[in-house]
């Protein structure tokens, strides 16, 4: 394999890994800011309970966020060092700013969410809540920021030339607001909601078919259901809104996404199908004829860029995007669908009666999660063969001081490495599950070896 | 030595700036790390561990910050010290990974194995990562092959030289007794008794290290004594520096633990001025082609981005010290292990 793929293939195996968890923290914290806010208002000791219980699965992707993220930092310039020569003058800044503004917000103030129960007063507990919340969401705005600048570029202009060409920044917040970050922010925080809404809504179900629980696991439910109604819907608007973006910034992407060949014609939408690239045409397809048109110009007989317009070298896979696009979207609307009929047997009263949609709540989990992923896919797949969309190819971006073997190196320990955190993370996250949350007048703990100093303090 | 104050020279500062924070703040942690291990009684390395259980994470952070800060205002620094330290950085990104979650995992099991191989782990990438951090620092002292096209030309095993390791071993020894000082503040009766017994040991082992790897800076790399030799009012860093290492064991004979700690931090500090002052206006020497070393000019961003960075940085900074005040005054005083510690 040549070092590029090689190269890829590990940045993309990293940061998708790293994806996994950031979206649960995201998500979980604005949860817990609801949970808090409501014991904070009702003195419920349930929500004190709901509360204490999500802060420990919260401190977990956490732990797991901050370990494979620290590895995200450094890897453009191990891998992309050419790259970063290029825009480091313009992407720098956004990097910085998230350390500055952001990792050192949460960071801090985990502490006293994680491990301030007994040190500060509730009102200020609850306002670290929020910092931390706050802070997890002002990391996703830099980084989104850094990526959507590459992906429609603003701000800027090209000094030197050849090899010694880099962008060097014209206007700051014309970089922060280029055409795509808002759109793209929106979707990403609005997935990362629905990623932790799930979590809380999947174990929630799972203890209400065990009959284990039941107060702490209805009540879970519903405020999760509240976000995911809210983010599901959310999401299709945003989703919407970044697709008639890219219609107008990345036009060879949107036409991959919906396989689109042929400029002149009134574009489809497909449901699903296959694509085959040699013949440009989509096997075993249902399409809706003229809605891409539609969605876009708000006509069904307008036609939309299609692949033929690009030389066939600036063009990106096809069938791999179109995939992970669809099943994207086809997942978006289905935790739609998941979302309303739940608030709707809630408003009915019967939203824990069907055992068959509680077992649906709990597979439920792993649909966000998939869909991050392949949207990230979709996107960054969609953008190549550009890595600075329009301005430097991937292929150019290249660390030159890096050999094939050292990258198989690090590849094969991620790999090993990442299998066992995953492993663990699991492991660790049932039995946090199976355990529950915390009796009031129980000895705060599931281990032994806590019971044991709990007893020591007792006698000091 | 020339010296015009102009954003390029204060991106410079402002970087060292962020590195010796990490180095004094995640100094002690790493130090902890490396010496819980010598503690056998369950709860006692606990208090160990606990003692910078809230504050590990925000202290790592002034690195990514670091690193994020120098991607900005020197790309050219960032992409050919991390692709050409490639191997090597891949190692200790593998050693924070552990870090992080041996951590977080340990007090999740209650078996005793389960613990203690976490601990070791804990333990073992404490350790790795001081030592690794110490020889990337040799290693710019020494100078690394780069060609005029600014990459690195050489291998994983350039990197590696006597001097280098020396340096690698001095810092695991300065954070050592970082540590065991910053772990005397934390604790109290028997084990403090203990934690300060490591204490003169450390701080011997440092000693140690720091002449051996002073003498050979000064005979092989004299390159970096050059400002002091035409600024001689520079060598008061050094002097200070020298105070600060011997008033360590003096505060801590009167069992001024907080002073012996502000003085340890004092030295990092002053060591890292020390480097700085050698390396300026350079910041990865080119050994053996000099003229092609990076430097604080032809490495830098454009200065529009350096003056965005500034302002970012001033709006930042004081809010990061406001955080990072609170945290620690409001886990202030000895270590208490309650149902929410590791
Ligand atoms: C700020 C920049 C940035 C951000 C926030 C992300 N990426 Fe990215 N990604 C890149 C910058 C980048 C890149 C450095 O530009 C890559 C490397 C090669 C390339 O073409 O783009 C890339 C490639 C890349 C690829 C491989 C595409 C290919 O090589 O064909 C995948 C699957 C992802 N990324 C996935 C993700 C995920 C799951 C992210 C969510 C955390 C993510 N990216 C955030
Ligand atoms: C390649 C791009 C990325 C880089 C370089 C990166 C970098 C990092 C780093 C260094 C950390 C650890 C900070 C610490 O020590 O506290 C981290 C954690 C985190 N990152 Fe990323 N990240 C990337 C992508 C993303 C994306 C796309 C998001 C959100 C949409 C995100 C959200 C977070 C959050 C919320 C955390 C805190 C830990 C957690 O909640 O799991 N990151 N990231
Ligand atoms: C409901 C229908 C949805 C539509 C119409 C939609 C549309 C889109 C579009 C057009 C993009 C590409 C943006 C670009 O490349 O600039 C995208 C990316 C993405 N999507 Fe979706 N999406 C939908 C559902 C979802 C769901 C349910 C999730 C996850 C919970 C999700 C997560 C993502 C992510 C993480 C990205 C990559 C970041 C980005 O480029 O914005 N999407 N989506």
């Amino acid at each position: 394999m040549t070092t590029e793929i090689l190269a890829r293939i590990q940045f993309a195996f990293t940061v998708g890994f790293h994806y996994i968890y950031p979206p649960l923290s995201i998500g979980l914290g604005v949860i817990l800011v609801m949970m808090e806010g409501m014991y904070l208002k009702t003195k419920n000791p349930l929500y004190e309970k709901m509360t204490k219980f999500w802060v420990k699965i919260f401190a977990l992707t956490f732990a797991l966020g901050v370990a494979t993220g620290i590895v995200m930092e450094f890897e453009f310039g191990t891998n992309w060092a050419t790259y970063s020569r290029y825009v480091g003058d313009v992407f720098g800044s956004a990097l910085a700013a998230e350390g500055i503004f952001a990792f050192f917000l949460e960071s801090g103030f985990l502490a006293i969410l994680v491990f301030g129960w007994n040190k500060v007063s509730p009102r200020t507990h609850f306002i670290s809540t929020i910092m931390v919340s706050l802070g997890s969401m002002l990391s996703a705005v830099w980084i989104v920021v850094a990526n959507s600048w590459q992906q429609t570029p603003a701000g800027f202009h090209i000094v030197g030339q050849g090899l010694e060409a880099r962008a060097e920044i014209t206007d700051f917040w014309a970089m922060v607001f280029n055409p795509s970050s808002v759109d793209r922010l929106l979707h990403v925080l609005s997935g990362s909601w629905l990623a932790g809404s799930f979590l809380v809504i999947s174990v929630s179900a799972y203890y209400i078919i065990r009959k284990r629980h039941l107060d702490f696991a209805e009540y879970s439910l519903k405020i999760a259901l509240l976000l995911a109604g809210f983010a599901s819907l959310f999401q299709l608007f945003t989703g919407h809104q970044s697709a008639v973006g890219i219609s107008k910034t990345q036009p060879a992407k949107l036409a991959a996404f919906e396989a689109h060949f042929d400029s002149l014609a009134p574009a489809p939408i497909y449901l699903f199908g296959w694509v085959n690239e040699e013949q440009q045409q989509v096997k075993f397809g249902v399409a809706i004829p003229g809605m891409l048109s539609y969605l876009i110009y708000g006509n069904t007989q307008k036609p939309v860029t299609g692949l033929n317009a690009f030389s066939p070298e600036t063009r990106p896979p096809v069938n791999i995007v179109f995939q992970t696009y669809h099943f994207m979207v086809a997942i978006g609307v289905l935790l739609i669908i998941i979302s309303w009929l739940g608030i709707f047997l809630w408003w009915r009263g019967k939203l824990f009666r069907h055992k068959w949609l509680l077992y649906v709540f709990i597979f439920s989990v792993l649909g966000p999660q998939i869909a991050n992923q392949l949207g990230w896919m979709s996107a960054e797949i969609g953008r190549q063969p550009w890595i600075v969309y329009g301005l430097l190819k991937t292929s150019e971006a290249l660390s030159k001081a890096v050999t094939t073997g050292q990258i198989w190196f690090s590849l094969i320990l991620f790999t090993i490495i990442y299998i066992l955190l995953f492993v663990l993370f699991i492991y660790l996250l049932n039995e946090k599950i199976q355990h529950g949350p915390e009796e009031a007048d129980e000895i705060q703990s599931e281990y032994e070896h806590q019971k044991l100093v709990l007893e020591k303090n007792k006698t000091f | 030595m020339e010296f015009t104050f102009d954003l390029n020279t204060i991106w410079f500062i402002l970087i060292g700036i962020l590195l010796a924070g990490y180095a004094i703040l995640d100094g002690f942690d790493l130090g902890v790390g490396s010496l819980q291990l010598l503690v056998k009684d369950d709860l006692e390395r606990r208090i160990l561990i606990n003692s910078i259980g809230p504050v590990w994470d925000g202290n790592e952070v002034w690195l990514v910050t670091g690193g994020g800060a120098l991607f900005a205002a020197f790309p050219h620094v960032y992409a050919t010290v991390f692709s050409g330290f490639y191997t090597a950085f891949m190692i200790l990104l593998f050693a924070l990974i552990f870090r992080a979650v041996a951590i977080e995992f340990r007090s999740k099991q209650n078996s005793k194995i389960w613990r203690q191989s976490w601990d070791a782990a804990f333990c073992f990438a404490s350790i790795l990562i001081a030592f690794l951090m110490g020889v990337a620092l040799g290693n710019i002292v020494q100078g690394i092959p780069l060609g005029p096209d600014k990459e690195f030309t050489g291998t994983f095993w350039t990197l590696i030289s006597p001097y280098t390791v020396l340096v690698g071993i001095t810092t695991v020894a300065l954070f050592m007794m970082h540590g065991s000082i910053y772990l005397a503040m934390k604790t109290e009766g028997e084990l403090q008794a203990k934690v300060s017994s490591w204490i003169n040991n450390t701080i011997i082992f440092f000693v140690i290290c720091y002449v051996t790897t002073t003498m050979s800076t000064l005979i092989y790399f004299p390159h970096m004594v050059e400002h002091f030799k035409s600024t001689p009012i520079l060598f008061l860093v050094a002097i200070l520096n020298m105070l600060a290492i011997a008033n360590i064991p003096r505060e801590i004979h009167h069992k001024r633990n907080w002073h012996a700690f502000l003085s340890s931090s004092a030295s990092i500090l002053a060591l890292l001025t020390l480097f700085a002052i050698g390396l300026f206006p350079n910041i990865v020497l080119s050994n053996p082609n000099p003229e092609y070393s990076l430097t604080i000019y032809n490495a830098a961003s454009s200065q529009k981005t350096l003056m965005i960075m500034l302002i970012i940085a001033i709006i930042g900074i004081p809010l990061v010290l406001a955080y990072t005040i609170s945290i620690y005054r409001i886990f202030r005083g000895k270590v208490k292990i309650d149902t929410h510690s590791y």
